[in-house]
């Protein structure tokens, strides 16, 4: 056993309603790499912000290097040595790098000295990063960088991680690999949050994993296989879904040269994607974040328009067709956001269940709402796709996010659409209603429509898909057939490393 | 110490007491007020909010006042929540009611003195017309050049005016009377005259058109796809546009829909109690009629209930000025404390005030 750096000792932290954290309690040794695993809402954010300072206990203390440790404020983590790297950035687009390092240090050196010192630590630890360069024109994996050197640069004892890799291609990943390694080797512990298993089982010499805030179990993940370790984190034995193989049918969904030029200076533009999806099939569409998703399925679902014969649907010109009117001839779309785009957080699921049905199900009558039979839709998408909620006349934003989740899936699903786009389908949503979501995909490709799957996720995606593609810089790859296809000719799809270097490849 | 809590869901409970709650703290403010200006604060408040209707020797004159003063506050107040539930703030309703005024006593004129069934009908559609087309230079500009809908309509008050003293002064004013400003009576001119219906109480078309806004924009909010989208809109742009719901229609629609009704009821006003066009025809309705639509919670039903409130303080006012020498602006301050009180309470449906012990950092 390692000489411990820090000891969590009977932590605990309630909100309004819900525990938190109950009676946490293990211990992180120094330059370990220690992995903290659970579910969405289990616990991990509420447990690394005491850490960090950001929430204070409510029971429990903390051992930082033998003295007791409990920090007002983030300043007093850093000052001893706790650095955190946050899942969203917080950095500026219209700054260069260096003035983003600057602006999160307590006393930034001269610019000139800064960036000089900058280049040393992102060389030596193999994140080459040229420090006059504009934030907004970096990849994620390279802003990424820029938060990981601004806590290099404070010397840290302890790096927290928060689910480093969601931003990042496999190529990307094994280079941040590489460094935490090297950070490990030379003493530095890091806490590395995720909920992605075979990460973690590459990478971890320990992982504690919390379930319902509690922690159930420490152990060494490279002694458990992948399945144990999910098994632990949900506390149920998980199916994966099933599908019988079928041969393809008709093209029911063409997309031809469609482009889009974003009028953000830092959004994505689409280029020139063309794609084919038949009936009975379920393409995949893998990517980082903010290559191209959100805009993709806003001119497939019709919010914004193309000229009519860049999408067909069915061989009809579809192209200048709104939302509603894509609906009535059979296809469907289930957008990321589901607060604020697939649903409307202040209406109840009865007038939500008409946003996207009153095209399809004969909601409306000349003009007037049939609120009788809206209110009997919704309620056959909370039989169906068991959600829970106390009833019909509930608000959306007072649904947990999952559960909102299987609303609006539930919703376009019930739709019996010929074809169905759906972005992030299971984001956000526990296991076994990811695994649950997933099936009713696969269901409806089985039953003979076609399925767009955008995701981040490139499990779920092979799982699911029949065939792939991927997303980068606006751009989509070749489809391609999905059976046989390594992660590492995903990651070259996605776009690779974008360039980077690896470590030591580039110190050397 | 005091602390604020964000509520899960908005209280349904103060989202019903606050207007109340806000007359209530109006009267004891205004009270107040009254009393720093040396007037008996109790007196002034009954001659204000009672008298008019409760007075024997008041209460038959003022009685049919408050449907005449009401009815184009409903009817002004129902189209603009229309639109300020899609988050679209139609602030020039005043200058789309003079407009309307002018177009429908320039129909009345034409015509003038031909007898014929049809004039007044005639009058009602210019009316709408008039106000309408008033209210689609914001609504363009806003689709076409992303203005600001509200500095656009509020300024388009001002030229309206201008329009209107230059109406009263030129092409409108009544060639038999040399040298006076203002248009012939039109109450003089039967078959424009927008006269009351039953004798003694007040109502006029505008009630009855008021009546009709309020039954039809109860039904298109509630059962409606067009009041769905109306609703969406405001709440979640995004998920409208998801919906299906073209933005730039729908700010065509509630410019238009606000627009006509302010229209109608300057048509109204201006063939019944109004009279004629004059220099100082417009009163500020269309001011009143958003505090009518806010302290009436964007509701159909509410705002009948608020807008029949200030009329009262109209009346009220006037009765104020007559009996107890209250200052004429009195009754916009009133009018203002209202608004103010109401919006400082909503606070509370959305945040709930805690009181705590010791600081907290």
């Amino acid at each position: 056993m390692r000489k411990p750096l820090l000891r969590l000792d009977g932590l605990t932290k309630a909100y309004p309603g819900v525990l938190a954290n109950d009676d946490v309690s293990f211990e992180i040794g120094i330059g370990q790499m220690h992995a903290l695993l659970g579910e969405n809402g289990a616990g991990k954010s509420t447990l690394v912000k005491m850490i960090y300072g950001l929430v204070k206990p409510d029971k429990g203390q903390m051992v930082l290097r033998d003295q007791p440790y409990a920090p007002a404020q983030p300043s007093e983590a850093r000052k001893n040595g706790v650095a955190m790297v946050f899942q969203h950035f917080s950095l500026f687009d219209a700054l260069d790098v260096a003035e983003n390092v600057a602006l999160g240090m307590e006393n930034p050196p001269a610019m000139r000295d800064l960036a000089k010192r900058i280049r040393d630590v992102s060389e030596e630890y193999g994140l080459p990063l040229d420090p006059n360069r504009l934030v907004g024109d970096l990849s994620a994996g390279e802003r990424q960088r820029v938060e990981i050197v601004r806590c290099l640069l404070q010397d840290p004892k302890l790096l927290i991680m928060d689910e480093p890799t969601s931003v990042l291609t496999p190529q990307e990943v094994e280079i941040l690999f590489r460094t935490l390694r090297q950070l490990s080797s030379e003493g530095t512990a890091i806490l590395y949050i995720s909920h992605k298993l075979e990460e973690i089982r590459a990478l971890c010499d320990e992982a504690t994993i919390l379930r319902g805030g509690k922690k159930v179990a420490t152990c060494d993940p490279r002694e458990k296989s992948a399945r144990e370790l999910a098994e632990l984190m949900v506390g149920q034995v998980l199916t994966p879904p099933e599908r019988p193989a079928k041969p393809k049918g008709d093209v029911l969904l063409s997309v031809e040269n469609l482009s889009l030029k974003s009028n953000n200076p830092f959004g994505t533009s689409i280029k020139d994607i063309s794609f084919q999806l038949h009936a009975g099939e379920v393409l995949g569409i893998a990517g980082v974040a903010g290559n191209g998703q959100d805009e993709l399925l806003l001119m497939l679902s019709g919010e914004i328009p193309s000229p009519a014969a860049q999408v067909k649907l069915k061989g009809q010109p579809i192209g200048q067709l709104g939302p509603n009117a894509r609906r009535v001839r059979g296809l469907v779309t289930a957008p990321e956001e589901r607060l604020g785009h697939a649903a409307a957080p202040d209406m109840s699921l009865t007038a939500n269940a008409l946003l996207s049905g009153a095209a399809r199900k004969g909601l409306v009558k000349k003009g007037f709402i049939d609120w009788k039979k809206t209110d009997s839709f919704a309620r056959e998408i909370i039989a169906k796709f068991d959600v829970r909620t106390p009833g019909t006349h509930v608000l959306a934003r007072a649904l947990s996010g999952g559960n909102l989740q299987k609303f609006v899936i539930g919703r376009e699903i019930e739709l019996a659409p010929d074809v169905i786009v759906v972005n992030q389908p299971t984001w956000g949503v526990d296991a076994s209603a990811a695994a649950f979501i997933r099936q009713a995909l696969l269901d409806l490709a089985s039953a003979g429509a076609g399925v767009l799957v955008i995701s981040q996720d490139l499990d779920e995606l092979l799982e699911v898909a029949d065939s792939f593609a991927a997303l980068n810089e606006g751009r989509l790859t070749p489809v391609r057939p999905a059976k046989g296809l390594t992660v590492d000719e995903i990651g070259l799809m996605m776009g690779g490393a974008h360039d980077m270097h690896p470590a030591h490849e580039a110190a050397e | 110490m005091i602390r604020l809590e964000k509520r899960k869901e908005p209280s349904k409970f103060w989202r019903i007491a606050n207007p109340f709650l806000a007359v209530l703290l109006t009267m004891i403010a205004g009270g107040i007020m009254f009393a720093m200006l040396g007037k008996d604060p109790i007196t002034a408040i009954r001659l204000i909010f009672f008298d008019p209707i409760f007075s024997e020797t008041f209460g038959s004159y003022s009685r049919p006042q408050l449907l005449i003063k009401s009815a184009p506050l409903i009817l002004i107040a129902v189209g603009l929540a229309i639109g300020f539930k899609a988050n679209v703030w139609n602030i020039g309703a005043e200058g789309q009611y003079i407009i309307g005024a002018l177009f429908g006593a320039g129909v009345a004129l034409a015509f003038f003195p031909a007898p014929g069934w049809y004039i007044f009908p005639l009058m009602v559609i210019a009316g709408a017309f008039g106000g309408f087309l008033w209210a689609m230079i914001p609504a363009i500009l806003k689709t076409r050049f992303n203005t600001n809908e509200i500095l656009v309509s509020l300024l388009l008050v001002y030229v309206a005016e201008r329009i209107l003293a230059a109406m009263a002064l030129g092409l409108m004013r009544n060639p038999d009377i040399a040298g006076f400003p203002g248009s012939r009576d039109l109450r003089r001119y039967e078959a424009a005259h927008n006269a009351e219906l039953i004798a003694g109480t007040g109502i006029h078309w505008g009630v009855v058109a008021a009546m009709i806004a309020v039954i039809f924009a109860y039904a298109m909010m509630t059962r409606h796809m067009l009041g769905y989208h109306v609703q969406l809109a405001g709440q979640a742009p995004r998920a409208a546009r998801f919906g299906g719901v073209s933005p730039a229609r729908l700010v065509v629609i509630c410019l238009g829909i606000s627009g006509a009704l302010a229209g109608l009821a300057g048509m109204f006003e201006v063939s019944g109690p109004g009279g004629q066009v004059r220099i100082e025809f417009a009163s500020g309705y269309g001011f009143t009629a958003i505090i009518v639509a806010f302290l009436g919670r964007l509701n159909p039903i509410g705002i009948v209930l608020a807008g029949l409130l200030l009329g009262l303080t109209y009346i009220g006012g006037e009765l104020g000025q007559m009996m107890l020498q209250l200052p004429g602006a009195a009754i916009q301050v009133f009018q203002g404390m209202l608004l103010f009180f109401l919006l400082a309470l909503d606070f509370q449906t959305n945040y709930r005030i805690r009181l705590t012990q010791g600081a907290r950092i």
